[in-house]
């Protein structure tokens, strides 16, 4: 079944220059996002998972980064060579962005309503009363109650929550093709989280949008993801749908990833953690950055970067493990006991 | 007999969050939470009802005057009477009335200067603040210049060259005076520019200029409105020692420095009051009213924070 592609990056390289260095935050990533999908991109702090995004949009500060290589294609226009200009045109209308803190996210001198009209008045030359007429609607469509008397007020009057789903409706005030939600639910209670995620899912059903869903949380990941992206020092490391990332992993990292993740049976036991810290960036390591942290690392690990492997149409990991002359390793029991279930799974999806 | 052990239904637990939704909404706008702060400091209302009824009386300055103020009347230093409420200067001027115009020049100078120096000063440091790099090193070095000239003196000087009155003084001492604002400005952008809700209106599409003066100028107002209040005293001030100097308004035009000027003399000082007692005070009332008005707004600003 072929989809419609939204957003292909491609070999997307970035660089920032820093008082100790040139730092390659990004270093050479692939992905697609097809429509009405939800693509989560996971991976620890400093993994590039925003600053990839925050490329999309074109936001990062133009001084200190450089993009050495790469494309972002949007409707067969390459984002990165398009001029201030055009992309004030593409912010907000096509691509919107939801940001990880609804506490300052917010302009406090201003109100909601006004927040919400001013992307209707710029991208849709919405008059004034059309712009508060939509704004009142899409309050109403984010659950905020008595949108009119809301709608006059300021951010500080609105609790964390309701802050994020004020953030939402601006982002989607224009109807975006494509929204990106850098952790928005990150710095919400558990609860609040939970309400968010369902808003973000009944909306993308509604509009037909397709999300990136940056996140560090793999719980959040399997609520809401169709295909998941894990990144670690800048790459890519495994990319598939959220069956196959979450119950047949193939990258070492993934799999610690998913065994550092607590669960309900893990009991007394301590919590497993990957041993070590990701790679400076200052000085890449040569072959793959995460050998030195992975316990079934290969000879060749610390000599060549590991291209992706396909292991199924949808299913790729950056790991010599796959390569055919690649011994057997046994992975971890707790990934074991994922892999049967996905076998389960797989068998009745034939029955 | 109602059953309290009964399921409540939907309908009425939504109606009673929305309810007591609404009993939180009654929150004002950041403007009458700042008034309602302002209105807490007692000397900053009076220093309000002082600036109001100066302003009042520039205003209606013709009204409430009993002479022209240029007028020449035969009693010269003559003491306060019934037909001059507060005595004839040396050439036989009304004082009172030459004391009403004066706050007309006071307040022009005043509220005039500070309003150019805001708004020159606000872009700049706003331009300089939020593009860093070459504009910001520019605009700072001119600021650096700016303010490493004697003031008083660059004023005197341009004063005397361009010819002395309430315009070129308010014009003067406006286009001297940016320097303190564009900085001030600029240290707030600089910290503002940083703060998610910047990157979040450009995610949106804002254009630069719409992010420079509706996301980011509001949010350094307060600095500026402080700034301004204090500023407008220190114009005053400006305006009288200048008068008092003879480089500011000149005789027959009235101000209040230049009625002081004529208490240079041991004779005026010690035997005719009248003459520098008046215009004396009406300066201090006006500065003290203003730096009152000054500390209260910085106070109800500030206290959003021990709030």
């Amino acid at each position: 079944m072929a989809k419609e592609k939204m957003l292909a990056v491609k070999d997307l390289a970035i660089s920032f220059n820093t008082y100790a260095g040139e730092l390659h935050a990004v270093r050479g990533i692939e992905f697609d996002l097809y429509k009405g999908e939800t693509l989560a991109i996971v991976g620890e702090s400093g993994s590039g998972k925003s600053v990839s995004t925050k490329a999309i949009m074109s936001l990062l500060p133009k001084k200190s980064t450089t993009i050495h290589s790469g494309e972002i294609l949007f409707q067969d226009q390459d984002l990165l060579k398009c001029t201030e200009k055009e992309m004030q045109h593409i912010r907000g209308k096509d691509i919107a962005m939801i940001f990880q803190d609804p506490m300052t996210s917010l302009n406090p001198t201003m109100t909601i309503g006004k927040q919400i009209m001013e992307p209707l008045i710029i991208h849709q030359n919405m008059s004034k009363e059309n712009a508060q007429a939509r704004a009142l609607k899409l309050l109403e469509l984010v659950g905020i109650p008595m949108p009119e008397k809301r709608i006059k007020q300021y951010p500080h009057q609105f609790s964390g929550g309701m802050r994020q789903r004020v953030m939402i409706a601006i982002a989607l005030a224009c109807n975006p093709r494509v929204l990106i939600a850098d952790e928005p639910t990150t710095a919400l209670d558990v609860t609040i989280q939970a309400q968010i995620i369902e808003l973000m899912k009944e909306l993308q059903v509604k509009m037909d949008t397709s999300i990136i869903f940056i996140t560090h949380d793999l719980g959040v990941v399997a609520s809401v993801a169709d295909r998941v992206a894990v990144m670690y020092a800048g790459e890519i490391v495994e990319v598939g749908t959220v069956d196959e990332i979450f119950y047949h992993p193939q990258h070492p990292y993934t799999w610690g990833l998913l065994a550092s993740m607590p669960t309900l049976e893990i009991g007394n036991q301590d919590l497993y953690a990957i041993p070590g810290s990701p790679p400076n960036l200052l000085h890449v390591p040569n072959g793959d950055a995460f050998a030195s942290r992975n316990q079934y690392a290969l000879a060749i690990d610390f000599e060549e970067e590991p291209p992706m492997f396909q292991v199924s149409p949808t299913h790729y990991a950056a790991t010599w493990l796959l390569h055919p002359d690649a011994p057997d390793v046994t992975p971890p029991q707790e990934i074991l006991n994922r892999w049967a279930k996905y076998r389960k799974n797989e068998v009745n999806v034939y029955d | 007999m109602e059953n309290r052990f009964e399921l409540v239904s939907e309908s009425r637990t939504v109606h009673q969050v929305e309810k007591l939704a609404e009993g939180n909404s009654h929150h004002d706008s950041y403007f009458k939470m700042l008034a309602k702060r302002f209105l807490k400091h007692k000397m900053a209302v009076i220093g309000v009802v002082i600036f109001t009824l100066l302003i009042l009386m520039a205003i209606l300055a013709p009204v409430i005057a009993t002479h022209h103020p240029a007028e020449v009347t035969a009693d010269f230093e003559a003491p306060p009477s019934a037909d001059y409420w507060l005595g004839t200067d040396e050439v036989g001027r009304d004082v009172f009335s030459r004391l009403v115009y004066g706050a007309q020049v006071s307040i022009i100078v005043g509220v005039g200067a500070v309003l150019i120096y805001v708004l020159i000063g606000t872009v700049l440091g706003l331009v300089a603040g939020y593009f860093g790099g070459f504009i910001d090193a520019l605009i700072m070095r001119i600021t650096d210049i700016f303010m490493s000239f004697p003031y008083f003196m660059v004023i005197l000087v341009i004063v005397s060259i361009i010819g002395p009155n309430v315009g070129t003084i308010t014009l003067v001492i406006g286009f001297l005076g940016w320097p303190a604002v564009c900085r001030l400005v600029r240290g707030s952008v600089l910290s503002i520019k940083e703060m998610d809700f910047v990157q979040a209106s450009i995610s949106v599409g804002y254009s630069t200029p719409k992010i420079l003066f509706k996301q980011i100028l509001p949010n350094v107002m307060s600095p500026i409105l402080v700034n301004a209040t204090f500023g407008v005293a220190n114009a005053i001030l400006l305006e009288a020692s200048l008068s008092f100097l003879g480089m500011g308004v000149r005789p027959p035009a009235s101000s209040w420095g230049n009625m002081l000027s004529q208490a240079q003399s041991l004779t005026v000082l010690s035997s005719e009051p009248w003459l520098w007692v008046p215009p004396g005070l009406m300066i201090l009332l006006a500065v003290l009213s203003i730096n009152f008005i000054g500390d209260g707004l910085r106070d109800a600003i500030e206290g959003e924070t021990n709030n």
